[in-house]
């Protein structure tokens, strides 16, 4: 049984949800603006009798998530943009050996330090394989609480299905807001999936040794598991795009943004309306595997894109993929932890249509 | 007939691609000797690091993790803490352990985590070609220190006795110094090894045992002539003999 609506900070909702779908293992490293799901996991692990380690970093509590995976256990690490970075050596190492986990990024500005205002340049390092090597995972993007959390319960789900880690994309904005959530219901652990090839319980059983790594130093070995990877990554493609239209079919020009961005175009939509101006939403839930498919049939229908990002503009190659130069994919972006506001996203709008 | 020596059931029957003379097959031996003495293969987990030992999942019989370089106490620490009733070995070497990472082993040591460490210090970079290791004695050439290491001049810094620094931290219980170098050695270097197996399955953390190995191919030695370094140049410099042992009375 799900529960009753309440009120929850993003970050919370995330740890909460995580905690619901079976993580038995969570690691962290303080870094704003994701602390408080780290303090959610530290009172809610430990009572449960879960594991709960503040790391000595961000490199040695993905590579925590890394031992806890190899095991079969459901396990989780969050952070933020400079955090994450550290982290993608571990996270390539995790591809490599096909470890299902969950990251979190609770993305803020950057480059370097930057700033800890939400932001989403981090939009490269996540879909495109952030560390060394050939190699994607699952990015999932809410705009909001309620998505945030749903989306971090389904994505240990993912992560099992597909062998492979699973982003969540937010940013400090999600982490940090107050929405009303109903969290989905705590999964049965007898119900979460077996798991042959992990390390430990060899005992009572007449199977082999199994050997959780990537390194393959034959070159046409590695070869061949990097193949045999990238057919998994076509059935992703496949089977897992998600996104979510609004109006895209009486839209002459169509705002394609996610997270953050997403809401102050959805604002910017409704504004038009009430002007009698025609716009749209193509809003990607899934940025890896990217909704490209959909996107080019709109293209092919003469539809005008406007990608919306907290960034210089990174998501806009993916829709400029997408679209292969069969129709106009325009740019609009603020950077530094600056979220547009839907009257600012609204006039670019109107200038590129003359209205 | 009783057989009274062969080969450990938990080391697979095949030759290493290890170079003549160098410590890791002994030392594989000895880890797979006291498993099968303690009866745990079926529930052991090796923790394999990045450098030549890279290749200890091809030899014992038993699961593996392989975890990036010197991650791997930070690996283990995870793997332990998922199955606390199973025999999880973190084994590393000194470029692993002492250098990139320094932060993990320390941590680990410091948390009492319930692994055991097999750390192989043979005072060099192996995998890589003999450059300079956190553990290369002063003066010793390797070919990111052609003159010598010099601690002074090229800031080169001093080898690192990790069993002494670790010793300091709380979550310690047992560190152990042993060496391959000759049999009464290798012997000593078993029961270490035992004694901190045998505190994992009491569930006593953080132990680690450290062996200092031969090297022959990076020290351009014969390895006849590396045992004898060992003895003459390492072990005055890295004292032989329990560290520090502070585990339950019975068991000392």
């Amino acid at each position: 049984m799900a529960d009753e609506k309440r009120l929850m900070k993003g970050n919370e909702a995330i740890a909460e949800a995580a905690i619901r779908a079976g993580c038995k293992a969570y690691f962290g490293y303080p870094i704003t603006p994701q602390n408080e799901l780290t303090a959610y996991m530290a009172k809610n692990m430990l009572d449960k009798k879960r594991i709960f380690i503040q790391a000595e970093s961000e490199v040695a509590a993905i590579n925590m998530v890394y031992g806890a995976a190899a095991t079969g256990a459901r396990t989780m690490t969050s952070s933020s943009s400079p955090g994450m970075s550290l982290k993608q050596e571990g996270i390539s190492y995790a591809c490599g050996a096909d470890l299902p986990c969950v990251l979190v990024n609770v993305a803020r500005s950057g480059p370097g330090l930057g700033g800890i205002s939400p932001g989403q340049g981090d939009y490269f390092q996540s879909t495109r394989g952030g560390g060394h090597g050939d190699y994607y995972h699952i990015v999932l993007a809410p705009k909001s609480v309620q998505e945030a959390a749903d989306l971090t319960y389904e994505a240990f789900d993912l992560a099992d299905k597909w062998r492979m880690p699973a982003m969540i994309l937010a940013d400090g904005l999600i982490g940090q807001m107050m929405e009303g959530v109903v969290l989905p219901s705590a999964r049965d652990p007898a119900s979460l999936p077996k798991k042959a090839w992990a390390a430990g319980h060899r005992a009572g059983t007449s199977r082999e040794a199994n050997h959780i790594t990537s390194c393959w130093l034959v070159p046409e070995e590695l070869e061949q598991n990097n193949i045999k990877r990238y057919r998994r990554y076509d059935e992703v493609k496949r089977a897992e795009v998600r996104f979510e239209e609004v109006n895209t079919e009486k839209a002459e020009l169509i705002f394609v943004a996610y997270g953050t961005s997403s809401r102050v175009c959805l604002g910017a939509v409704e504004m038009a309306k009430k002007l009698g101006i025609e716009l749209g939403l193509f809003r990607p839930i899934s940025l890896w595997p990217f909704p490209d498919k959909r996107l080019a049939e709109l293209a092919a229908k003469g539809k005008k894109f406007l990608t919306v990002e907290m960034s210089m503009g990174q998501m806009v190659e993916d829709v400029r993929l997408a679209v292969n130069g069969k129709a106009e994919v325009l740019f609009y972006g603020r950077c530094g932890g600056v979220i547009p506001s839907e009257e600012e996203v609204l006039a670019e709008a109107r200038r590129i249509l003359g209205k | 007939m009783e057989l009274i020596y062969g080969h450990p059931k938990s080391l697979k029957p095949i030759q290493t691609k290890y170079c003549p003379g160098c410590g890791h097959g002994v030392i594989h031996r000895l880890i797979c000797e006291v498993i099968d003495e303690l009866g745990v293969q079926d529930r052991s987990v090796i923790m394999n690091p990045v450098g030549c030992s890279i290749w200890a999942d091809l030899y014992f019989d038993f699961d593996s993790v392989q975890v990036p370089h010197g991650r791997t106490p930070a690996g283990a620490t995870a793997v332990k803490r998922m199955l606390p009733d199973h025999m999880v070995i973190c084994y590393q070497g000194d470029g692993d352990l002492a250098a990139i990472g320094t932060a993990e082993i320390i941590h680990a040591a410091n948390r009492g985590e319930k692994f055991t460490g097999i750390f192989v210090n043979n005072a060099i970079y192996g995998m890589t070609g003999g450059q300079m290791a956190p553990t290369t004695l002063v003066g010793q050439k390797a070919t990111t220190a052609p003159y010598g290491r010099d601690p002074i001049e090229a800031g080169m810094g001093y080898p690192i006795r990790v069993c002494e620094l670790l010793a300091t931290l709380g979550g310690t219980k047992y560190l152990a110094r042993g060496s391959v170098d000759s049999p009464a050695n290798i012997r000593k270097t078993r029961q270490y090894i035992k004694k901190a197996f045998e505190a994992q399955l009491r569930g006593e953390g953080f132990g680690m045992v450290e062996i200092l190995s031969p090297c022959p191919t990076n020290w351009q030695m014969k390895p006849g002539e590396a045992v004898d370094w060992v003895k003459s140049d390492m072990i005055p410099f890295y004292p032989l003999g329990e560290i520090k042992n502070s585990l339950e009375e019975a068991a000392k």
